[in-house]
C-alpha cells in the first residue's frame, strides 16, 4: 500500500474504533436505557432541524413585510371552516402564518437560548479560572461582583437590560439588535453558577504539583489553565449548562411575553404568544395555542434531556 | 460569631450600595426626565429651569449621594407617570404581592412536598413516575401560558372565578388584604395556582432528592433494622431531617418569587408591585423603576443574609470561616 | 397513606373548597366602569389628555358644556355677552356648592383661569387666546381674549373650575410643580362642582365616585357610585364585562363585538367618532433614519406612500368593518368639512411605485414610522399593516411603537420621518381647531402640534383671517379653503373617522354616547 493510503485506513480505522468506544460508553448507554432521554433528544432534533431548515420549508418568511397580506389576515387552521391553503394552521391579525412563525419563532428562540448560555459559560468558565489561578485581591472582587449579580433576582435584571440597551440605540437599529441584547441580558445573569464551579476545582488544581511545575518550566499560563484545568471541570459545568437551557429558553420567552424581548418584526415564541392573546379570549385561538404548545415542548424535551445528562454523570448514582 | 455575622451584614450593606448604584448609573442614561415630565408647549427656559430643580446639572457624585441618602428615607420621588410619591405607590402594591406570593407557597409547600415524599417512598411505581412526569411538565411550561389557559377556562368559558383584580380587599391601616372576603379569595385562586405550579414541581424535586438520600442513610437504615414500621422510619426519621433544606430553599425563593411574580401580576392584572413595575418599564417611568429595584433587592439580601446567619447559628460547623460560602444553590 | 392526604388536603381544600360560583352581589346602583387605560390625575389642569378631562368632568366643571346635540348650553355660567371685541362677560351661577360644601363664586373662577393659564400650568395651549379674566362682582366675570377670538366658549367646555379656597388651603394655587419634588395636592384629591365626587383613588387600580345630592341640575341619571377601573388588556375586560364584573367598557375591542353584540344582555354602541386619523411626514431637511436628503418634501413621495394604502382591506381587516375611509382631515360633522374634502386618492400600487422611481428612488429608501400603541383605535395594528404596505412597494420603514408618553417626546422633538395623529377638533368641535393647532406653521401660539415643520404661506394667512372673522360662514369659507389647500398638497394621509365602541352590561339600561366619544355617566341609566 502507498504510504498515504495506510495512513488514511489507519485514520479511518481509528475514528470506526472511536466511535464504537462512545457507543460502548456509559454514558450511550444510558442514553440508549433511558426512553424519555431518546424521546426528547428526538424532539429536539426535529424542532431544531424543522427550526434551521425554516427558509426551506416554511410557505411564508413572516419577517418579510412584503409577504404578508392584510386580506389574508386571521385564517383559522386549515380543517375549521375558513381556513385557507398554505396557511395550515392559519395566520394572525396581520396575515403571519403561524405555522411559518413558530418555525421561525422556534429558531430565535433556539437561538437566544443555547447562545447566551455559551455566554454565560464562557464569562463564567474564563470568571472561575482566573479567580481560582489569581486568588487574592482579583478572586474577592470578582466573587463580590458575582454576589452583587445573585442578589438582584434574574428576571428584573434581563428586563432592566433589555429594557436599557432598546432604549440607548438608535430606533432602526433595535430590532436587528434585539436577539443580541437578549442574549446579553440572560448571561449576565446566569455567568456566577459557572464561575463558582470552574473556580473551586481550579483553586484545588492551582496547588497541585505539575502546575508548579509547568510554571517552572515557563509554560504560559492560558496553556495550563487550558489543557490542565479546563478538562476537569467540564462535566459539572455542561451538566449545569444543559439545566440552565431550559431556563434560558424559558426566560427568553418571559421577556417577550412582557414585551422587552424579541419584536413583532422578528418575532420569538414569546412574541407570538403576547400578540395572539390579544385575539384569544374572542375566539382565535389558534395564533396563541400553537406557539405555546410549542414552547412547552421545547423547554420539556430540554429539561428530560438536562435530567437525564445529570443523572448520568452523577458520581453518587453509578 | 459576632465577627461573621457583622461581616455578613456588611456584605450585605455593600451589595445594596452597589445595588443603587447601578440603579442610579442606568438610569442617567434613560430617557430625559425633562420630556416626561413637563408638557408640549413648555418653552426651552421652562426645560432649562427644571434640569435645575431637578438637580440634573450637578456633579455625578452629588446626584448619586442625594439619590442614596433619600433613598435610605424612602424617598424615591415622584412618579413621572402618575405625579405621586413613588413609595407611596409601592407600599400600596407591595401588600397585594406579598400576598399572592405567601399563598402560593402555602399552596406549594402543601401540595408538593406530600407529593414529593410519595414520589420518593414508592419509587419507581407507576403513580410516583406520573407525579414525576406533571412536575417536568408543571416547570417547562411558562406561567403565563398558564394563567392565560386557566382565565380562558375558569374566567371566560366557565365564569368561576373573576378574570382579573384583587376582588373586595379589606385594610388595616397600612395594610390590605383579600384573604377575609370571599370575592378577594376567590380572585386570589388562579394567580396563586399559575405561580405555585413552577414552585410545585421544584419542591417536589427537591423533596423527592432529599428522601432518597435520607432513606439511603445509616441511621434509617439502622431504624428499619430495629423493626420500626414504616411510617416512623418515614416520617420522624426522614421526612424530618429533609424539610429543613426545603424550608430554607423556600425561604430564599420568596425573594426570587416577589419579582417573578410580576409576569403573574401582567397576566390576571393583579394590582402588585411587579406590575407597576412592568407598567413603568413600559412607560419609562424612572423613578419607579429604580425604586423597585432597590427594594426588590433589599427584600432578597435581607432574606438570603438572614438565611445565611441561620445557618451559621443552626450548623456549627459552618462556623469556621469560609466554608459557609456557596451554599446558596441558585 | 392517610397521613399524605392530610397533608395534602389543606393544599387542594384551599383552592377546591373557594371555587364557588361567581354570585358576586355588586351594589344595584353601581355603575362598574371597566376602562381601557387610567386618568393621568385627579387634576383636570394635567397633561391635557381627552380622555382623563372628559373622566374627570364626573366630578368637575367648567362655565359651560356640549348638550346631547353637542351645542353649547350654560353649566356654571348661565349667561353671557359681548363687552368689547375683547372681553366677554360671563353671569355665574348662584346657589351651586363645591364637594367640601364651599360655595361657588367669581372668586373661585379667577383662581382658575389664573391656575390654567399660569406659564407652568401643562393645559396652557388649551387657551390659546386667554389673555386675563377680572372679577366684577361674586357672579359676574369678564374675560378677556386676543381681539374678535370667535371661539372661546368651545375652548371653556374644557377648562373646570376649582374653588379657590380649597387651592388655598393646599398650596395648589399654582399647578402641581412636579419639577420641585413636591406632589400637587390637585393630583390625588378632587373638590369640583359636579354631579359626582371622588371618594377614592388608587393609581392604576380603581377610582371611585360617589353621587353629589347637592348638585345643582336635575339628574337624568339614577348611580349612587361609579368604580372606575383601568383595565390593561382589552381582552381581560370583555371577559370581566361577560362575566358581571363591570357594566361599562368605552373602548371595547372591534374584534370581540360581534361575541359581545351576541351575548343575552349585552348592548354594542358602536359608531364612528369625530377623531379622525392621519399619518404626517417630518419635513426637515434631513431623514431621522439615516440623514439622507428627506424624500418626503417631494410631493410625488408624499403621494406614493399615500396611494400604496390600500383603505379597504385595513377597513376590512384591521377595523373590522367599523371605521369610516375619508380623504378629509376632519369628520363630516365638524364645521368647515366640504364634501370635496372626502375623496381619497386611489389605492394604486403601480403608480405609487412609479411616483418613486420618477422622485428618484426606484428601490425605495429607508425610514422610521413611529406610532403609539395605546391611543387610537387599534393603532399599533394598523402601523404594522401600513408599514407592511409600504414594504411592498419597495419602502423600507422600520417601525417603533410604544405607549404615547414615551412616544410624544419623539414627536415633539422631530426625531421621526413618518408620524401618526389623530384629532378631534375638541374642545372646540371646530376645524380651526385643527389648523390653528397641527396645520399652521410654528408661530407664537399657532402651530403647537405642527411637529414635522410643514409650512404653506397660502394656509398660514388663510387660518390668520379665521381667527379674527366674526362671521361664521366667511371663517368657515376660509377653513374650507384652508382645508382643500392641504389635501392637494398631500400634506397629510388622512386614513378614516375611528370607531367608537362602548359595551354595556345587563344592569344598564341606556347611556348617551355622542360622537366626541366622552363618557357623560350623569346622563346613564341603570336598570
Amino acid at each position: 500500500m502507498h504510504i498515504d493510503e495506510a495512513g488514511r485506513a489507519g485514520r479511518l480505522a481509528e475514528w470506526r474504533r472511536r466511535l464504537s468506544d462512545a457507543w460502548d460508553s456509559d454514558l450511550a448507554y444510558s442514553f440508549r436505557a433511558t426512553p424519555m432521554a431518546v424521546a426528547s433528544a428526538l424532539v429536539l432534533l426535529i424542532v431544531a432541524l424543522t427550526a434551521f431548515l425554516a427558509p426551506l420549508i416554511a410557505v411564508q418568511n413572516p419577517y418579510d413585510l412584503t409577504q404578508l397580506f392584510l386580506d389574508q389576515a386571521e385564517l383559522p387552521p386549515i380543517w375549521n371552516e375558513g381556513g385557507a391553503s398554505p396557511y395550515l394552521l392559519g395566520t394572525d391579525v396581520q396575515g403571519r402564518d403561524v405555522l411559518s412563525a413558530i418555525l421561525y419563532g422556534s429558531r430565535i428562540s433556539l437561538l437566544i437560548g443555547f447562545a447566551s448560555v455559551i455566554a454565560s459559560m464562557a464569562i463564567g468558565i474564563a470568571v472561575g479560572l482566573i479567580c481560582g489561578f489569581a486568588g487574592g485581591h482579583v478572586d474577592n472582587l470578582l466573587m463580590r461582583v458575582g454576589d452583587f449579580v445573585l442578589s438582584i433576582p434574574t428576571l428584573l435584571v434581563a428586563i432592566l437590560v433589555s429594557a436599557v440597551f432598546r432604549e440607548l440605540l438608535p430606533v432602526n437599529l433595535r430590532d436587528a439588535f434585539a436577539p443580541v441584547i437578549l442574549t446579553a441580558s440572560i448571561a449576565i445573569t446566569s455567568w456566577v453558577q459557572y464561575a463558582r464551579i470552574v473556580r473551586a476545582s481550579a483553586m484545588v488544581e492551582a496547588r497541585k504539583e505539575y502546575v508548579l511545575a509547568a510554571r517552572i518550566l515557563e509554560v504560559r499560563t492560558p496553556r495550563i489553565l487550558l489543557t490542565h484545568i479546563l478538562p476537569n471541570v467540564m462535566t459539572p459545568v455542561l451538566v449545569t449548562a444543559t439545566l440552565s437551557l431550559g431556563l434560558a429558553i424559558l426566560a427568553e420567552a418571559t421577556l417577550s411575553f412582557l414585551g422587552v424581548g424579541m419584536p413583532v418584526t422578528q418575532p420569538s415564541l414569546g412574541t407570538l404568544i403576547r400578540i395572539g392573546n390579544q385575539y384569544f379570549f374572542s375566539g382565535s385561538w389558534w395564533v396563541v395555542l400553537f406557539p405555546a404548545f410549542q414552547l412547552g415542548l421545547i423547554i420539556l424535551a430540554v429539561n428530560l434531556l438536562g435530567d437525564w445528562l445529570r443523572d448520568a454523570l452523577n458520581p453518587k448514582l453509578q | 460569631m459576632i465577627s461573621m455575622v457583622i461581616k455578613r451584614i456588611g456584605n450585605a450593606a455593600a451589595v445594596m450600595l452597589a445595588v443603587a448604584f447601578v440603579a442610579f448609573m442606568i438610569f442617567q442614561f434613560l430617557g430625559d426626565p425633562v420630556q416626561l415630565m413637563l408638557n408640549e408647549q413648555a418653552t426651552q427656559a421652562e426645560r432649562d429651569a427644571l434640569r435645575e430643580r431637578l438637580g440634573l446639572g450637578q456633579s455625578f457624585v452629588m446626584q448619586f449621594v442625594t439619590f442614596v441618602t433619600r433613598a435610605m428615607q424612602g424617598d424615591f420621588g415622584i412618579s413621572y407617570r402618575n405625579q405621586q410619591e413613588v413609595m407611596s405607590l409601592i407600599a400600596e402594591r407591595f401588600p397585594a404581592t406579598l400576598e399572592l406570593v405567601l399563598v402560593s407557597t402555602v399552596i406549594a409547600l402543601c401540595v408538593g412536598i406530600p407529593l414529593g415524599v410519595y414520589a420518593a417512598i414508592r419509587k419507581g411505581s407507576p403513580i410516583a413516575r406520573l407525579l414525576t412526569m406533571f412536575s417536568m411538565i408543571g416547570v417547562s411550561i411558562p406561567s403565563f401560558v398558564i394563567g392565560i389557559l386557566l382565565i380562558l377556562v375558569f374566567a371566560v368559558q366557565l365564569n368561576w372565578l373573576p378574570a382579573f383584580g384583587r376582588g373586595d380587599v379589606v385594610k388595616f391601616g397600612w395594610w390590605s388584604t383579600g384573604l377575609l372576603t370571599p370575592s378577594g379569595r376567590r380572585a386570589l385562586i388562579m394567580p396563586a395556582a399559575s405561580l405555585a405550579m413552577f414552585q410545585i414541581s421544584f419542591i417536589m424535586r427537591l423533596v423527592t432528592a432529599e428522601m432518597l438520600e435520607a432513606l439511603r442513610t445509616d441511621y434509617v437504615k439502622f431504624a428499619r433494622a430495629r423493626g420500626l414500621p414504616n411510617r416512623l422510619v418515614h416520617f420522624r426519621h426522614a421526612l424530618r431531617n429533609c424539610l429543613m433544606p426545603v424550608v430554607t430553599m423556600t425561604g430564599m425563593m420568596i425573594g426570587d418569587l416577589i419579582a417573578f411574580a410580576l409576569v403573574t401580576e401582567t397576566v390576571f392584572q393583579w394590582p402588585g408591585m411587579g406590575q407597576l413595575f412592568v407598567q413603568a418599564v413600559m412607560f419609562i417611568d424612572i423613578p419607579v423603576m429604580a425604586a423597585y429595584l432597590m427594594i426588590v433587592s433589599a427584600i432578597f439580601v435581607t432574606i438570603n443574609t438572614i438565611v445565611d446567619l441561620t445557618y451559621l447559628w443552626v450548623d456549627p460547623r459552618l462556623r469556621q470561616a469560609g466554608v459557609a460560602r456557596g451554599y446558596h444553590a441558585h | 397513606m392517610k397521613s399524605l392526604t392530610k397533608l395534602s388536603l389543606p393544599g387542594m381544600g384551599v383552592m377546591a373548597a373557594l371555587m364557588l360560583p361567581l354570585a358576586a352581589p355588586a351594589n344595584a346602583d353601581e355603575l362598574r366602569w371597566g376602562a381601557s387605560r387610567d386618568m393621568d390625575s385627579l387634576d383636570p389642569y394635567s397633561y391635557g389628555s381627552t380622555f382623563t378631562i372628559s373622566t374627570l368632568n364626573h366630578a368637575y366643571e367648567g362655565l359651560v358644556r356640549y348638550d346631547d346635540q353637542l351645542k353649547i348650553e350654560p353649566a356654571l355660567a348661565t349667561s353671557w355677552e359681548d363687552i368689547s371685541p375683547t372681553v366677554r362677560r360671563f353671569h355665574l351661577r348662584k346657589g351651586v356648592k363645591f364637594h367640601d360644601g364651599a360655595p361657588f363664586t367669581a372668586d373661585d373662577v379667577i383662581a382658575s383661569l389664573t391656575r390654567v393659564s399660569d406659564p407652568k400650568s401643562p393645559l396652557r395651549g388649551n387657551l390659546p387666546a386667554y389673555q386675563g379674566a377680572e372679577k366684577i362682582d361674586d357672579y359676574t366675570v369678564d374675560i378677556k381674549v386676543t381681539e374678535n377670538y370667535p371661539l372661546i366658549l368651545n375652548d371653556l367646555t374644557n377648562i373646570f373650575i376649582f374653588d379657590k379656597e380649597w387651592l388655598v388651603a393646599n398650596n395648589a394655587t399654582a399647578p402641581t410643580d412636579v419639577g420641585a419634588g413636591v406632589e400637587g395636592y390637585a393630583t390625588t384629591h378632587a373638590n369640583g362642582t359636579g354631579p359626582f365626587k371622588v371618594v377614592s383613588r388608587k393609581p392604576d387600580v380603581e377610582t371611585v365616585f360617589e353621587v353629589n345630592k347637592d348638585w345643582w341640575d336635575k339628574p337624568r341619571h339614577n348611580i349612587d357610585r361609579i368604580v372606575f377601573t383601568p383595565i390593561a388588556s382589552p381582552a381581560t375586560a370583555v371577559a370581566a364585562l361577560l362575566s358581571g364584573q363591570i357594566d361599562y367598557m368605552e373602548k371595547a375591542p372591534l374584534q370581540d363585538i360581534p361575541r359581545l353584540k351576541q351575548t343575552e344582555g349585552v348592548q354594542v354602541l358602536a359608531s364612528n367618532e369625530l377623531r379622525t386619523v392621519f399619518f404626517l411626514f417630518n419635513r426637515a431637511e434631513k431623514l431621522v433614519a439615516d440623514g439622507a436628503k428627506n424624500p418626503f418634501n417631494d410631493i410625488k413621495v408624499r403621494e406614493a406612500l399615500y396611494r400604496a394604502i390600500d383603505i379597504d382591506v385595513l377597513q376590512k381587516k384591521v377595523m373590522r368593518g367599523l371605521s369610516r375611509n375619508t380623504g378629509s382631515m376632519v369628520a363630516p360633522a365638524i364645521p368647515g368639512y366640504v364634501t370635496d374634502l372626502d375623496e381619497r386618492l386611489g389605492h394604486d400600487p403601480e403608480k405609487a411605485k412609479a411616483l418613486l422611481a420618477e422622485a428618484g428612488y426606484p428601490d425605495g429608501f429607508s425610514f422610521t414610522m413611529v406610532c403609539d400603541n395605546n391611543v387610537y383605535v387599534n393603532e399599533e395594528e394598523i402601523c404594522q399593516a401600513v408599514s407592511a404596505m409600504w414594504a411592498r412597494i419597495g419602502l423600507k420603514p422600520s417601525l417603533d411603537t410604544a405607549p404615547t408618553s414615551i412616544q410624544t417626546v419623539k414627536f415633539e422633538s422631530g426625531k421621526f420621518d413618518v408620524g401618526i395623529l389623530g384629532w378631534a377638533n375638541e374642545p372646540m368641535i371646530d376645524s380651526y381647531s385643527i389648523l390653528v393647532q397641527v396645520a399652521h406653521s410654528k408661530t407664537g401660539t399657532s402651530g403647537v402640534f405642527n411637529w414635522g415643520g410643514w409650512k404653506d404661506a397660502e394656509v398660514d394667512q388663510l387660518i390668520d383671517a379665521a381667527a379674527k372673522e366674526l362671521d361664521r360662514e366667511k371663517r368657515l369659507a376660509l377653513q374650507s379653503k384652508a382645508l382643500l389647500k392641504l389635501k392637494s398638497n398631500v400634506d397629510f394621509l388622512p386614513l378614516h373617522q375611528q370607531p367608537m365602541a362602548w359595551a354595556l352590561g345587563p344592569k344598564v339600561k341606556s347611556v348617551v354616547q355622542l360622537s366626541d366619544n366622552k363618557s357623560r355617566h350623569w346622563l346613564t341609566v341603570l336598570k
